[in-house]
């Protein structure tokens, strides 16, 4: 379970994200939802310690990311905006390095890439390396990587960008299965099917904080709309009317 | 410390798959500068040889009106050659390095007792044939010396008050430091060798990472920034120094085949040299990757952080100049200044000269300090926030 709680983040005189809170529970998928430049990626690296809050707390499963970063990066599964591979690395290789990073044993190690391999259709890409990979395989291999020390909570900052159809189609059964395992998923997104085919609980962001939060039924009651995108337009016109 | 022999174990794995970084760091970098002195020096060697034994060709016009000149030319080891009609313009045109010209009117003066003038005809601007040039003059002024000894003589007058002052030469130069005169360029290619090992690797592993954006889910791992730090830091090291034990040894074998004992040169480049050379390398291949491991941290790519890392390259110029350009007496202190230090006992275990315990205490210990400042240095850029951030 991730909690959230009144996190804020300045830039000099910008503020990328105001008292933002919220709760993404096990064995669901929850979506922060919102435009380009909304603070949806700062909030997401504020969870995973990469940069500090100015206030405010982040919990992993009761973990203070702040006073034990170690701890709550143990149990975070991260597949950030920036899916860098290394090139000369084959992909079980780039796996490898970051099951060896989170300590695992090699016999363990080798046990779950053969499980991820085979989960993400990876077979034929696995031994190759990773210069000349497409958008898909990159992903695949990203993710791969960040599940490697089979985290509890899976954070994922926009994971369909770039892929093509079958390729998204793929990856939503994927993150359902994970969801079906009883993770916690937390996925950030601009867009609004991925949101109506994904997602059990949406957190709307605008403008560095939250406008609504609710299964995306509630959201379309709330607003009084009844399709999601509308919604969601109404919330982030919202939004500018009260910033 | 387990997960920085992690992070070191990728860093050289990824590194050694890289053929053009592994041909630049391992092989050019390192048997490049050893192989050119090499080339270099037995080409200086084999000029001196031939030209001290090799008779000097000489073109000569109107040989046959001084025949005693000619014969104390030839005595001299010169080879009289006949002069092209216009020897001017066969110097202009490269086909003479030199030619002697000897006037009509030559034998009239000579019969007269007046100075009697040869027209040397060169070209100063060649620089090749400057030592012909001189040994030329040098055989003519010997002859007009002797001959002008010979007509005091005749006249009753000692030779030696023609020679007021006699300069006597006397070259301290031992055969071992006119060695080391020649061997100027192996302390700085030495040195520069650590800076050029490990280049690749810093960048590759600090800007490099950066711009194809795999820092950001390197560092959502539970590692602690340190260990990434010292795994690269390390592996940057590895590769430095693997690059200067490569040189070594190749100076090692090249010193076998230089032809010093032809020039009369000592220099060691044996046991003695490594044990006093090596302590002094380590500390320094820790510093220059710790420091060019913080310098590329600045760089956004690839290309940028080559740029900075090229520009550092110049710095081990610098005591290279100190050294050789400034008179400085050497100083104890000296040794404490990193580079400079290295530069001195570099060049003194080649000379054969002793190093003493305390200078060689001394560039270890104070290299070693500055390696741990420039090591603080990457750690605090290493835990910044905007490292990890790209674009």
């Amino acid at each position: 379970m991730i909690e959230v709680r009144h996190l804020s983040k300045r830039y000099g005189s910008v503020t990328a994200v105001r008292d933002v809170s919220f709760i993404a529970r096990d064995g669901e998928i929850t979506g922060l939802l919102g435009p380009n430049g909304a603070g949806k990626t700062t909030t997401l690296r504020m969870l995973y310690t990469l940069i500090r809050p100015d206030s405010g707390r982040v919990l992993i499963d009761a973990e203070d990311a702040a006073t034990d970063p170690l701890a709550a990066r143990r149990r975070l599964g991260v597949l950030p905006d920036a899916r860098g591979l290394y090139r000369r690395l084959t992909a079980r290789e780039n796996i490898a390095y970051y099951a060896e990073l989170h300590g695992l044993d090699t016999a363990t190690a080798q046990q779950r890439i053969n499980a991820l391999i085979e989960r993400l259709g990876m077979h034929a890409i696995a031994d190759r390396r990773t210069e000349g990979f497409s958008q898909g395989e990159r992903v695949k291999t990203a993710i791969a990587r960040a599940l490697v020390h089979d985290p509890a909570n899976v954070v994922l900052d926009e994971p369909t960008n770039g892929l093509d159809v079958l390729a998204t189609r793929a990856l939503r059964d994927f993150l359902h299965s994970l969801k079906r395992e009883g993770r916690c998923v937390l996925l950030s997104t601009h867009v609004m099917q991925e949101v109506a085919a994904l997602c059990d609980r949406v957190v709307v962001i605008a403008q560095g904080h939250v406008v609504a939060t609710g299964t995306p039924d509630e959201l379309r009651a709330q607003t009084g709309e009844t399709s999601l995108e509308e919604a969601f337009m109404r919330l982030i016109g919202n939004g500018e009317e009260t910033a | 410390m387990k997960a920085a022999f992690t992070v070191f174990k990728k860093e050289v794995r990824e590194s050694l798959r890289d053929r053009r970084a592994l041909l630049n760091t391992l092989l050019v970098g390192p048997l490049l500068g050893p192989l050119l002195f090499l080339i270099m020096i037995r080409v200086v060697v084999q000029q001196e040889i031939k030209t001290a034994e090799q008779p000097l060709p000489v073109a000569v016009q109107g040989a046959q009106r001084a025949p005693q000149l000619i014969a104390a030319l030839q005595a001299a080891g010169a080879e009289i050659h006949v002069a092209p009609a216009d020897p001017a313009a066969a110097i202009r045109a490269e086909e003479l390095e030199l030619a002697l010209v000897i006037p009509a009117d030559y034998a009239e003066d000579w019969q007269a007792g007046r100075p009697a003038t040869v027209y040397l005809y060169d070209d100063s601007s060649r620089k090749e044939a400057d030592r012909n040039i001189r040994r030329l003059q040098a055989m003519l002024a010997h002859y007009s010396h002797q001959t002008g000894a010979l007509r005091l003589m005749v006249r009753g007058i000692a030779p030696l008050v023609a020679t007021p002052v006699l300069v006597a030469e006397r070259d301290q130069a031992t055969p071992a430091s006119k060695g080391a005169m020649l061997f100027m360029m192996l302390p700085y290619l030495l040195i520069l060798t650590t800076f050029i090992g490990g280049m690749f690797l810093a960048i590759d592993a600090t800007a490099g990472e950066r711009e194809r954006q795999s820092l950001e889910p390197l560092f959502a791992t539970p590692v602690r920034r340190e260990s990434f730090l010292a795994g690269k830091v390390l592996a940057t090291s590895a590769f430095a120094g693997t690059s200067v034990a490569m040189s070594l040894l190749a100076f090692l074998v090249v010193g076998q085949f230089l032809p010093t004992a032809d020039l009369g040169l000592s220099i060691d480049l044996g046991g003695r040299f490594l044990a006093l050379v090596v302590p002094v390398m380590v500390p320094l291949v820790f510093f220059v990757s710790a420091l060019q491991t913080f310098v590329a941290g600045f760089a956004k790519t690839f290309r940028e952080a080559q740029t900075h890392l090229g520009l550092l390259q110049i710095v081990p110029v610098v005591p290279v100049l100190l050294v050789t350009i400034l008179p400085f007496k050497t100083a104890t202190w000296m040794y404490a200044i990193p580079l400079v230090g290295q530069q001195l006992v570099i060049t003194r275990a080649l000379r054969g000269d002793p190093v003493g315990l305390l200078p060689e205490v001394l560039v270890i210990s104070a290299t070693l300090v500055i390696a741990g400042i420039a090591y603080r240095a990457a750690l605090s850029a290493y835990r910044s926030e905007r490292l990890a951030i790209a674009g």
